[in-house]
C-alpha cells in the first residue's frame, strides 16, 4: 500500500471512526484501525465488536492495498501535525511508514486480514431522514440513558416507529427509571417498519458525532439484530441491545391535574442556583408550587439552606414536591420554548413535562421522598 | 459510697469505695477486685461485651451444662456461633465450622441456638445501658458501645463506677458476665474489653495507649481482616509497634487512605463518635448448606426463600436498602461476595430476589457451594415502594407482596407462598 493524503481530508475521516476504538484492549488488533486504499480512496475502519464505523477520505492511490495500525497513536499524529499538508502513507514490510516534509514515523502493524468486520447481512427496514431531526431527537432523549448494567436493556435509545398525536412517527425514547425522555418526528417513508431498535448508547453517541458534519439527510437501515446510519461516506453499524424496553406509555401520566406553566430558563437557572447547596449524593430540591409561583428550596443539616422563588402560572391546590436537582436541570435543558409545561398529580406520582414548542416531546420525572 | 474529693485512682468493684492510691485490695470490704489505673475517672468511652452470650444464657437455663463444653450454633455442617469458656480451652472459637470444633472438642454439648431468648436478655441488657446513657451504639445482640461523657453529675459518680454497677446489676438481676473496656474512642475501649475478658474491667488512657497496643497484632485494629494482614505482613508489618515505627507519610505511601487510617489507630486516635440509631449498617440472612450445592435451580430456590427472609427482617426494622449482597462460600472455604446497586431503596423480597438472581447466575458454573445468604446494604428509613419508570410493573408486584405479607402476618408462614417454594414462581424474568 502506497498514498499521498491531504491531512485535513486523513484527519477528518479519523475523527469520525478512531473513537469507536476502545482504549484498553486485550486483543491487540482491536486497537488497530484498518486502511484500505484502493482506487482514488483511502478507506478507514474501526470497530470493538459490537460497533464498527468507517468513513473514506480522497487519496492519490500509488499502490493498492490493505493494513491496520494503531489508531491512537495514528490520529494523534495526524492531529499534530500542520494543516494542508500532504502525507505519504506507505507500507514497509511490517511497518506503516508515515511521512511529511523532515517528519517521519513508522508505525507498527498487523496484517488487514486479522480485522475483524461485521458480516453483512439483509437489512429489512431501510428510510431516509433529515439529519437534523435525528440529532434532534437523539439530544432530547439520550441524556435518560440508564447506566445500570443488570438493566442493560435501559442502556440505549429505544427508536421505533409509532402513532403520535398527528399521524405517524418515528419515536426514541430513554429511560432509567428515574426520568423518561420521549420525542418524536414526523415518521419517514419507510421507517414504518421499524419495530423497535434499542440502539446502544455507544452507538448513539458516535451516530451523533457523525451527524455533527452531515449531509441534509441521511439514510438509516436496520434488520433484528443491527443497524446502519449511512451519513455522507461515513458508515456506522452497531449491534442492537438484545432485550425488550418496557412498556413506557404505562408509566406517562397523561391526566395529571395540577398544571404549572413558567418561564424555563428563570426556572432552570433558579434550580442551578439553589442545587449548589444540595447534598451531594441526593442533589434533592424541594418544589413548592403555590398561587402564581413556584418556590425550589434545599435544606440540609452540613451543606446549608437555599431558597429560590420564581413566579410561575399556577393556579391549582399547592403542592410541595422533591426532585433530583440534576434531572429538573437536564429536563430543563432540553426545553426549547420560553415556557415550560409542569404536570403533577401528587408529590408521590410522577410528573410530566412538556416543551410547547416541540408538540412531540415529553418528559416524565419520578418525585424523591423529601 | 464517695461522690467527689480529690482524684480517685482505685476502685474495689464490689463495694465501689474509691482510694487515691494503688490498692491491691479494698481496705472497706476486704474484696480483691480492685481496679488501679492514674486516670480512671477521666474515662467516659466504654465498649461493653457479654462473655460467651449465647452459651452463658444455655449453662445459667441448664445447670447441667455448667462444667461441660458447651458450643451453641447450627447442625453438623453450621458454625460455632459461640462456645463457653471451657470449649475455649480445647481450640474452639466462634465463626468456626461446627466438624472442626466437634473434632477439636468430641464431647462438646451442641445446642440449637435460640435466638428470641438470647434477644430477650440482650434488650434487658441495653435497657439497664440506656439508664446509664442515652448513647448507647449497639454493634450485635450482645455487644455495645456506651458514651457516659457527662453523666457524673446525674448518675453521682464517674463512669467507671457506673460501669462496674452495671456489671454487677446484670450478673444478680440476669446471672450473666459482661466484661468493660473503658477509655477515650471506640477503637481503644474495644481494646480494652478484650485485655481482661471474662467478667473484666479495663482501661486504657490516651497516654498509655501506644505503648500498649505496640506489642499487639495488627488485628487488634477493628477492620483489619485476614487480607488486610496478609498484606501488612508482607510488607513487614506485623505488630502496631511495626506501624508506630512508619512515618504517616509512608504509610499513606504504601497503604493510601487506609495507611492513614491504620497509622492513626496504632496511636490509638480513632475520631469514630458513639451514635445512636441509624448505625444498622446491613440486613442479611445466610444458611449453612446441609450438603454442598452445585446445581443453580436449587441455589436459586434457595435464594427466593432467603430473599423473603432478608425482606421480613428489612420490613421489621422499617429499612430499605439501596444495595443486594449476595454472598457464597465454595466448598473450599472461599468467600465470594457480589454486590448491585438498586434503582431506588427497596424492602421487597422480589427486588432483592431480582437484583441478586444475575450475581448468582454469574457464579453458578459448576461450583459447589457450602453456603449462600444475601442482604441488603446503605441502608435507610423505609420510604414506600418507589413506581419504577422501566418497569411499570413494578408496583403491582410490590402490591401482591405487602398484600402477601398482611395474610402471612394474619394466618402464618405458610398461608401465602409465591409459587417459588411450588418451583420457579419466583418473580418472572422480563
Amino acid at each position: 500500500m502506497k498514498l499521498q493524503i491531504d491531512r485535513n481530508h486523513l484527519m477528518r475521516a479519523l475523527s469520525h471512526v478512531q473513537a469507536v476504538v476502545e482504549r484498553r484492549n486485550t486483543i491487540p488488533i482491536l486497537s488497530n484501525i484498518l486502511l484500505q486504499a484502493e482506487g482514488d480512496r483511502l478507506q478507514l475502519t474501526a470497530t470493538d465488536l459490537d460497533l464498527e464505523a468507517s468513513d473514506a477520505a480522497e487519496a492519490k492511490v500509488g499502490k493498492a492495498g490493505a493494513i491496520t495500525a494503531p489508531a491512537q497513536t495514528l490520529f494523534d499524529v495526524v492531529r499534530k501535525l500542520p494543516e494542508g499538508a500532504e502525507i505519504l502513507l506507505e507500507q514497509k514490510e511490517n511497518q506503516l511508514a508515515l511521512s511529511v516534509g523532515r517528519s517521519n514515523y513508522a508505525l507498527p502493524t498487523l496484517p488487514a486480514g486479522d480485522f475483524q468486520t461485521m458480516a453483512e447481512e439483509a437489512m429489512p427496514v431501510s428510510f431516509e431522514v433529515e439529519s437534523a431531526e435525528l440529532r434532534r431527537i437523539i439530544d432530547k432523549t439520550r441524556f435518560a440513558i440508564s447506566t445500570e448494567e443488570t438493566r442493560y436493556y435501559l442502556n440505549g435509545i429505544y427508536l421505533h416507529h409509532a402513532k403520535g398525536a398527528n399521524g405517524n412517527v418515528l419515536r426514541a425514547v430513554a429511560t432509567d427509571g428515574h426520568r423518561l425522555a420521549l420525542a418524536e418526528t414526523k415518521a419517514p417513508k419507510g421507517s414504518n417498519d421499524l419495530k423497535g431498535a434499542i440502539v446502544p448508547r455507544k452507538a448513539v453517541a458516535e451516530a451523533r458525532r457523525l451527524l455533527e458534519d452531515a449531509p441534509e439527510t441521511i439514510s438509516v437501515s436496520a434488520s433484528d439484530s443491527k443497524i446502519v446510519f449511512r451519513i455522507g461516506e461515513a458508515t456506522l453499524t452497531s449491534k442492537l441491545i438484545d432485550g425488550s424496553f418496557p412498556d413506557y406509555q404505562r408509566v406517562i401520566p397523561k391526566e395529571n391535574g395540577r398544571i404549572l406553566t413558567i418561564d424555563t430558563k428563570a426556572f432552570a437557572d433558579a434550580v442551578d442556583r439553589v442545587a449548589t447547596v444540595s447534598a451531594e449524593r441526593s442533589r434533592s430540591v424541594k418544589m413548592g408550587a403555590g398561587d402564581g409561583k413556584v418556590v425550589l428550596s434545599v435544606s440540609h443539616a452540613e451543606t446549608g439552606q437555599g431558597v429560590e422563588e420564581v413566579e410561575a402560572d399556577y393556579s391549582a391546590e399547592a403542592l410541595e414536591i422533591g426532585f433530583n436537582a440534576k434531572y429538573l436541570l437536564d429536563v430543563a435543558q432540553q426545553i426549547e420554548s420560553k415556557e415550560a409545561r409542569f404536570e403533577f398529580n401528587d408529590s408521590a406520582s410522577p410528573a410530566r413535562v412538556l416543551d410547547a414548542e416541540d408538540a412531540g416531546a415529553q418528559y416524565v420525572l419520578m418525585p424523591l421522598r423529601v | 459510697m464517695a461522690v467527689t474529693g480529690p482524684r480517685q485512682t482505685s476502685v474495689c468493684r464490689d463495694c465501689y469505695a474509691e482510694f487515691s492510691d494503688a490498692r491491691q485490695s479494698c481496705t472497706q470490704c476486704r474484696s480483691i477486685r480492685t481496679y488501679s489505673h492514674p486516670q480512671l475517672s477521666e474515662l467516659a468511652v466504654a465498649h461493653v461485651d457479654c462473655d460467651a452470650f449465647y452459651a452463658s444464657i444455655e449453662k445459667r437455663d441448664n445447670p447441667e451444662l455448667v462444667a461441660k463444653p458447651v458450643i451453641v450454633g447450627g447442625g453438623k455442617r453450621g458454625v460455632v456461633s459461640t462456645c463457653c469458656y471451657i470449649a475455649r480451652t480445647y481450640g474452639v472459637r466462634s465463626a468456626m465450622p461446627m466438624f472442626k470444633a466437634l473434632k477439636a472438642c468430641p464431647n462438646a454439648v451442641v445446642i440449637r441456638p435460640r435466638m428470641s431468648v438470647y434477644a430477650e436478655e440482650g434488650r434487658k441488657i441495653r435497657e439497664m445501658m440506656l439508664e446509664l446513657t442515652p448513647i448507647v451504639e449497639p454493634v450485635s445482640i450482645d455487644e455495645a458501645y456506651l458514651d457516659l461523657t457527662g453523666t457524673e453529675k446525674l448518675h453521682g459518680h464517674s463512669p467507671a463506677i457506673s460501669l462496674m454497677a452495671l456489671q454487677r446489676r446484670v450478673e444478680r438481676e440476669l446471672r450473666l458476665t459482661i466484661s468493660v473496656g473503658l477509655s477515650v474512642n471506640k477503637f481503644l475501649a474495644k481494646t480494652a474489653s478484650e485485655m481482661d475478658k471474662p467478667r473484666g474491667f479495663c482501661a486504657i488512657s490516651a497516654e498509655e495507649a501506644p505503648g500498649l497496643l505496640a506489642p499487639m497484632s495488627v488485628r487488634v485494629i477493628g477492620g483489619v481482616g485476614p487480607a488486610l494482614e496478609k498484606k501488612l505482613n508482607a510488607a513487614g508489618i506485623a505488630t502496631v509497634g511495626d506501624i508506630q515505627r512508619l512515618d504517616a507519610r509512608e504509610m499513606v505511601k504504601r497503604f493510601g487512605e487506609t495507611g492513614l487510617w491504620l497509622h492513626n489507630c496504632a496511636f490509638g486516635r480513632h475520631a469514630r463518635k458513639v451514635t445512636t440509631g441509624g448505625e444498622r449498617k446491613t440486613v442479611s440472612t445466610e444458611t449453612t448448606l446441609f450438603e454442598d450445592v452445585s446445581d443453580a435451580a436449587a441455589l436459586e430456590d434457595l435464594l427466593w426463600k432467603l430473599s423473603q427472609r432478608t425482606a421480613d427482617r428489612a420490613k421489621a426494622a422499617g429499612v430499605d436498602g439501596r444495595v443486594v449482597n449476595l454472598k457464597l462460600k465454595t466448598a473450599s472455604f472461599k468467600t465470594i461476595s457480589r454486590q448491585t446497586q438498586l434503582h431506588a431503596p427497596t424492602q421487597l423480597a422480589q427486588s432483592i430476589f431480582r437484583a441478586a438472581r444475575p450475581l448468582l447466575a454469574k457464579e453458578t458454573t459448576g461450583a459447589k457451594y457450602r453456603l449462600i445468604g444475601v442482604g441488603l446494604s446503605e441502608l435507610s428509613p423505609a420510604g414506600g415502594d418507589a413506581l419504577d419508570l422501566a418497569d411499570p410493573k413494578a408496583l403491582k408486584r410490590a402490591g401482591a407482596e405487602r398484600a402477601a405479607d398482611v395474610a402471612r402476618s394474619k394466618f402464618g408462614e405458610d398461608a401465602v407462598r409465591t409459587g417459588r417454594a411450588v418451583r420457579s414462581q419466583g418473580p418472572k424474568a422480563d
